[in-house]
């Protein structure tokens, strides 16, 4: 593997919650590869959403969690830098501008769906042309249409499926390298998961992408990689043909066949 | 017995009981409003209370409730944010929780007490500055609390959410979370004015009355409660009259409060 292709490179990684003697995850390695998509799967427990929490650092907000390792983004401007040395939060600031993170239930901010997209770009400080960028990641996040006569009213008036796309759309406005998805569709209905995953392939043409799934259908439909994790390992990881239809493990191959999990 | 027939009898005990408990309030609603109505003349509100009206009772307490709102206001919120979002549940944290309950809990001719030794008693007499405080004491737990329960219904998701959009967490507080917690602190902070407005015990012995107009607070102070508590017991006609007409309107104002705060939290969005 060229490093040319990887985006970001998770290295010995342990991580430990606050008050906690056993880390929540053990020597995990595991490359993001850039412009893919990257799911991560595995039973309930087994460390997903702690391992991609950690990729932005959101742990963070919470004292006392202990990381070991490196985490290493090799971001198109910044070279080489492991995201486990920052300490600021300035410096939090800007690695969460370029590693961006999508939640299981949709999370639109109490105001208007301009101001939701906005609000990311404010934060950022950026001043031209917002109205433009706003247009750009609505459209990028295939809301636009259903949102261009109504951009001053509440995002709270929007479906579960349009609340989320917004909050991608309020991602994507950043220009991220990286969006972390923590299950985004599991809180939806079946036509609104459709479009969620159409847009996620649809990104992948500008941003890396890691998702967390149950849904195996979609693991398999909709990413490049996947990675199978259990009781805070990494079992496996491979192409997502190669996990899927013919596993080294036999520990994955019961979880995707449904075995267990 | 029959498991049926016990269900009736429990079922007729807490209807009956449900009757003579609103039946009660409405006794008291139609004999103040009949009484209070009746006893109210345009001139009850231009006059002062040394001419048979309420006109200085009333600035007099609203001036002393909004005055200790002014202090309690934002010193409760800000404590209230503090416990909620930044104490991570310290050991400070859950001493300042602690005795915010129990200041809540106090009775607030307590209350009255210690703002009697620490304000008038000192200054030699009774003064408006000392009611203030004493309503401040009796809001700023109420405050803390509302504002601590109405943080802690935002999700914390939200939060994490403005946090990976890379905001910091002082702005995501100011600027999210408490966005989100509007309509419940704003209803909160009504409905504890509602309170204080209608206090007595605390105002007895700190800013006591004044039957003249005034906003000296350092002299004894205007108040429709502590008014309604004398007039009351006087064995004249007209202050009873004016008692029940007070009493008229201080209801009023209460339940106008509380009606305001209801409807804002209907309709929230
Ligand atoms: N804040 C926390 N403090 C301590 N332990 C935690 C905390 N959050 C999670 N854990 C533990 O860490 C382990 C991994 O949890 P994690 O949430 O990453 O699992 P997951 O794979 O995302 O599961 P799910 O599929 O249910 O979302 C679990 O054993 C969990 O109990
Ligand atoms: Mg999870």
């Amino acid at each position: 593997m060229s490093e040319k292709n990887i985006i970001m490179d998770i290295k010995n990684f342990y991580f430990t919650y606050a008050g906690v003697d056993e880390p929540s995850l053990k020597k995990i390695n595991l490359p993001v590869k850039k412009n893919k998509i990257t799911a991560m799967i595995g039973p309930s427990g087994c460390g997903k959403s702690t391992l991609l929490r950690a990729m932005n650092r959101i742990h963070d907000l919470y004292p006392g969690n202990t990381y070991e390792g490196e985490i290493n983004l090799y971001g198109s401007e910044s070279e080489n830098q492991n995201i486990l040395d920052l300490k600021k939060e300035n410096d939090f600031i800007k690695l969460r501008q370029k590693v961006g993170m999508i939640f299981q239930k949709p999370t639109p901010f109490p105001m208007s769906i301009f101001d939701n997209v906005a609000y990311g770009l404010k934060l950022a400080g950026v001043k031209d042309n917002v109205e433009g960028r706003v247009e750009k990641a609505l459209k990028d996040a295939a809301i636009w249409k259903e949102t261009k006569d109504r951009l001053n009213k509440s995002a709270l008036g929007l479906s579960g499926g349009q609340q989320q796309r917004l909050c991608i759309a309020r991602a994507v406005a950043l220009k991220p390298e990286v969006l972390l998805f923590d299950e985004p569709t599991s809180a939806l209905d079946p036509i609104s998961t459709g479009a969620i995953e159409e847009l996620i392939a649809e990104l992948k043409k500008d941003i890396s992408v890691v998702i967390v799934t149950h849904n195996m259908q979609q693991a398999s439909r909709l990413s490049d990689y996947t990675a199978f994790m259990y009781m805070g390992d990494l079992v496996e990881y491979d192409k997502t043909e190669t996990i899927f239809l013919n596993p080294s493990e036999k520990l994955t191959e019961d979880y995707i066949t449904g075995r267990f999990g | 017995m029959n498991r049926l027939l016990l269900n009736k009898i429990i079922l007729i005990l807490s209807t009956l009981s449900a009757v003579i408990g609103i039946g009660f309030l409405f006794w008291i609603l139609i004999t103040l409003s009949y009484k209070g109505i009746t006893s109210l003349h345009f001139s009850t509100f231009t006059n002062d209370l040394v001419e048979g009206g309420i006109r200085n009772l009333l600035i007099g307490q609203f001036t002393m409730a909004l005055m200790a709102s002014a202090v309690a206001v934002p010193l409760g919120m800000m404590a209230g944010i503090y416990l909620r979002e930044y104490s991570n549940n310290s050991k400070l944290a859950s001493v300042i929780r602690n005795l915010s309950d129990v200041m809540m809990s106090a009775p607030s001719i307590v209350i009255g007490v210690f703002v009697f030794a620490l304000l008038v008693a000192p200054f030699g007499g009774y003064n408006g500055w000392a009611g203030i405080v004493a309503l401040t004491i009796m809001m700023i737990p109420i405050i803390i609390s509302t504002t601590d329960n109405m943080l802690a219904l935002v999700p914390i998701e939200l939060r994490e959410a403005g946090i990976a959009l890379g905001g910091s967490k002082h702005k995501i507080i100011m600027q999210i979370v408490i966005k989100a917690a509007k309509v419940g602190i704003t209803t909160g902070v009504l409905l504890s004015f509602a309170r204080i407005i209608g206090e007595t015990a605390p105002l007895l012995f700190t800013s006591a009355n004044n039957q003249f107009f005034t906003m000296d607070l350092t002299e004894q102070f205007p108040s429709l409660t502590v008014s309604i508590y004398n007039l009351a017991t006087y064995p004249d006609e007209a202050s009873r009259e004016l008692a029940w007409a007070a009493s008229f309107v201080l209801t009023m104002i209460v339940l106008c409060i509380n009606l305001l705060g209801r409807y804002m939290t209907r309709h929230k969005k």
